[in-house]
């Protein structure tokens, strides 16, 4: 095999190229978990729906980026918030358990809506010029969507960590995630809360699935399920509830996942169970998660 | 009095021969087993389109009865595959069955009509595995060792490659099957393969396989994938800088390659089936014109094999003089000479004996560059 200095530091970019998405996609999973505690695993199937919207109102409607994405991460974050109505909210007061076998049962059927609806064949992502080539630097590639990418999500992380420390929702979010109950007795409306929960979550799903099929510039319906998987293990790896934690969770789980396919390259074929080989060690080893703390019991 | 009666039994012997001529024409119920969704869905829904072509072009009858299709979904997975066969035969009690159209799933499928004795026929299943050894499973496409050869040669000599590179998917028997063909051929011929790299239907980054492949140097990227993965593979490869000439085989074939692929595919040449102007026989021309005036669409080489399979089950029906599947079966293995949409098929040991059709993408469009025959 030829595994020259090139090829390592060419394997590392496209590791953190893989990682800056699932990074994108992971805090949107952190968040809604480190507010209610729920693994929403329907997040992957709103990220499908966020690349829908984009494709159709980009490829079908023909309307320009600049009013696409901003409405795509609208209407996404619409559908985020209809979840949480018609699925979650009526099992507020049941066992958690019930909200997580909830969650698999809309990540299903979102799946099988999309392909009663959309139908099951991929279709081909209109890319915008910035995004669709690469750049050369000396004999590296980087694809246009990698440098974006961790600028985007940097932002975004950026911007969630002063929503969430700087303002009253943010505070109404923190308060949420240390006890639902005192919260509303101090007369803050939780149920608008955790719908604003939904709404940014979801609206970062649509960034990812943006981002995602302008990488790989395709859309099905079933194209959620292996990112969404793989953002819930990077969100574990980094310590799931914790906003910069998923963010070096997912660079982490891109580059395991290029390297065991550029060492390894017979083993290719299962970069899936390298991937959740590491998930399955940080929760023996580490449960918490690279930047998780050691969960308190609350009194 | 007299006469009520009379025109009572009168009714009633009408309503009894109406019975009996209903009784008579009952269908016959040819099972469709298809990927619609999935993977491939453009295979199974393009095979789909060819039958209800075919039903517009002419009357789809054996022995003076109609044909009924049973539809099933096989979600392009082999477990669903399986199930499907069996659901065709022990529920809907068909007399044979057309697809799965990709190989893995036949693999799966296969067994279980073999078993029940029934015959199954694969439009487009390419690898040689799925008939060897069976006598009630048909394919009415060529197989992949032809293909496979026939793609190395025409990179050895026409294009003048000496150094190929190989990625192949790893979950297609397929893929896995063409690749070890061409392999073969290629090295034979004097050529070299300088890397070959896997992946696996479904996965979307192969820039760590690419980028290994782009450090090998070579002067060919043969990618004997199906469409999704060879389209993102294409502009992954473009992106690193990767800008040799790629070469498909069939899998190549639906218009998802050109969506998806974009200006990263242009070039791309491929193994296949078809092309408009490959057949001139006249069911062959009455297939496309028929084909353009319900669709609006260009035919393809799923459709026309999946209306092939129709009429080989249909040409072994009136042969045999029955429905009986044992008989379909053994009249089908038998088939000389007949006229389809894609020339004129034979079987030879449940395989089809047809020629390779090569193609190359020019502005969008498929340009036919020639037809080998075996």
């Amino acid at each position: 095999m030829n595994l020259s200095l090139e090829v390592i530091v060419q394997q590392l970019l496209n590791g953190i190229s893989l990682g800056g998405l699932y990074s994108l996609l992971a805090i949107g999973y952190t968040m809604v978990y480190g507010i209610l505690r729920l693994i929403n695993f329907a997040h992957g199937d709103v990220f499908m729906i966020g690349a829908y919207t984009a494709f159709f109102l980009v490829g079908v409607f023909h309307l320009p980026w600049w009013i696409s994405a901003p409405l795509t991460a609208l209407l996404t974050a619409l559908v985020g918030v209809t979840i949480d109505r018609a699925a979650y909210r009526p099992l507020r007061e049941e066992p958690r358990i019930s909200a997580l076998i909830t969650a698999v049962g809309v990540s299903f059927f979102i799946e099988n809506l999309g392909l009663v609806v959309v139908g099951g064949r991929p279709r081909g992502m209109p890319v915008p010029p910035a995004f669709a080539g690469s750049y050369a630097l000396g004999p590296f590639r980087v694809p246009g969507v990698t440098v974006w990418v961790p600028v985007l999500t940097l932002l975004l992380v950026g911007a969630l960590l002063v929503l969430v420390y700087r303002t009253r929702a943010g505070m109404a979010m923190r308060a949420l995630s240390r006890d639902i109950e005192a919260t509303r007795l101090m007369g803050v409306d939780v149920d608008r809360v955790i719908s604003y929960t939904f709404a940014l979550g979801s609206a970062l799903a649509a960034a990812g699935g943006i981002m995602w099929s302008f990488q790989f510039p395709q859309v099905n319906p079933l194209m959620g399920i292996y990112p969404g998987w793989k953002a819930f293990t990077a969100a574990v790896v980094g310590g799931i509830g914790n906003v910069v934690g998923a963010m070096i969770g997912g660079f982490v789980i891109g580059i395991v996942e290029i390297m065991t396919v550029g060492l390894m390259p017979h083993l290719s074929g299962y970069r899936d169970a390298f991937v959740f080989a590491l998930l399955v060690f940080f929760l023996l080893v580490r449960p918490t998660g690279i930047l998780g703390e050691p969960m308190k019991e609350k009194v | 009095m007299n006469r009520k009666i009379a025109s009572l039994l009168l009714a009633g012997s009408l309503l009894v021969a109406a019975t009996a001529v209903a009784g008579a024409a009952e269908p016959i119920r040819i099972g469709l087993n298809l990927e619609m969704t999935g993977g491939v869905a453009a295979y199974g829904q393009q095979g789909y389109e060819g039958i209800q072509v075919l039903q517009q072009m002419m009357k789809l009858e054996a022995l003076g009865r109609p044909v009924e299709f049973v539809l099933v979904d096989n979600k392009s997975d082999r477990v669903e595959s399986a199930n499907a066969a069996q659901r065709l035969i022990q529920r809907d009690r068909v007399v044979a069955i057309i697809g799965p159209m990709i190989s893995g799933s036949m693999l799966a499928a296969g067994p279980i009509a073999e078993q029940a004795r029934v015959p199954i026929i694969g439009p487009s299943t390419t690898n040689p595995l799925t008939t060897q050894g069976r006598s009630f499973v048909f394919r009415a496409c060529f197989i992949d060792p032809f293909q496979g050869q026939i793609a190395a040669r025409f990179a050895y000599d026409n294009l003048g490659v000496r150094r190929a590179a190989l990625l192949v998917d790893v979950a297609q028997d397929y893929a896995v099957g063409l690749a070890n063909f061409f392999a073969r051929e290629f090295t034979r011929l004097g050529g070299q393969v300088v890397a070959t790299q896997y992946l696996k239907t479904g996965d979307q980054d192969f820039s760590a396989q690419l980028t290994a492949i782009r450090a090998a140097n070579p002067e060919l990227l043969y990618m004997p994938n199906y469409y999704a993965e060879i389209a993102l593979a294409a502009v992954q490869a473009r992106r690193l800088g990767l800008d040799v000439p790629i070469l498909a085989g069939d899998g190549a074939d639906a218009p998802e390659l050109v969506q998806i692929g974009g200006a990263a595919v242009e070039g791309l040449m491929h193994t296949g089936f078809y092309h408009v102007q490959a057949f001139s026989n006249p069911l062959a021309q009455q297939y496309v014109e028929t084909f353009r005036r319900v669709t609006g669409k260009e035919p393809n080489a799923f459709g026309a094999l999946a209306a092939d399979s129709v009429l080989i089950v249909l040409d072994a029906i009136r042969r045999a003089g029955s429905t009986d599947p044992e008989a379909i079966a053994a009249a089908m293995q038998q088939t000389r000479d007949l006229e389809v949409t894609t020339g004129t098929v034979t079987i030879q040991n449940g395989d089809a004996i047809k020629p390779v059709v090569i193609r190359k993408l020019v502005n969008g469009q498929w340009e036919y560059l020639a037809t080998v025959n075996p």
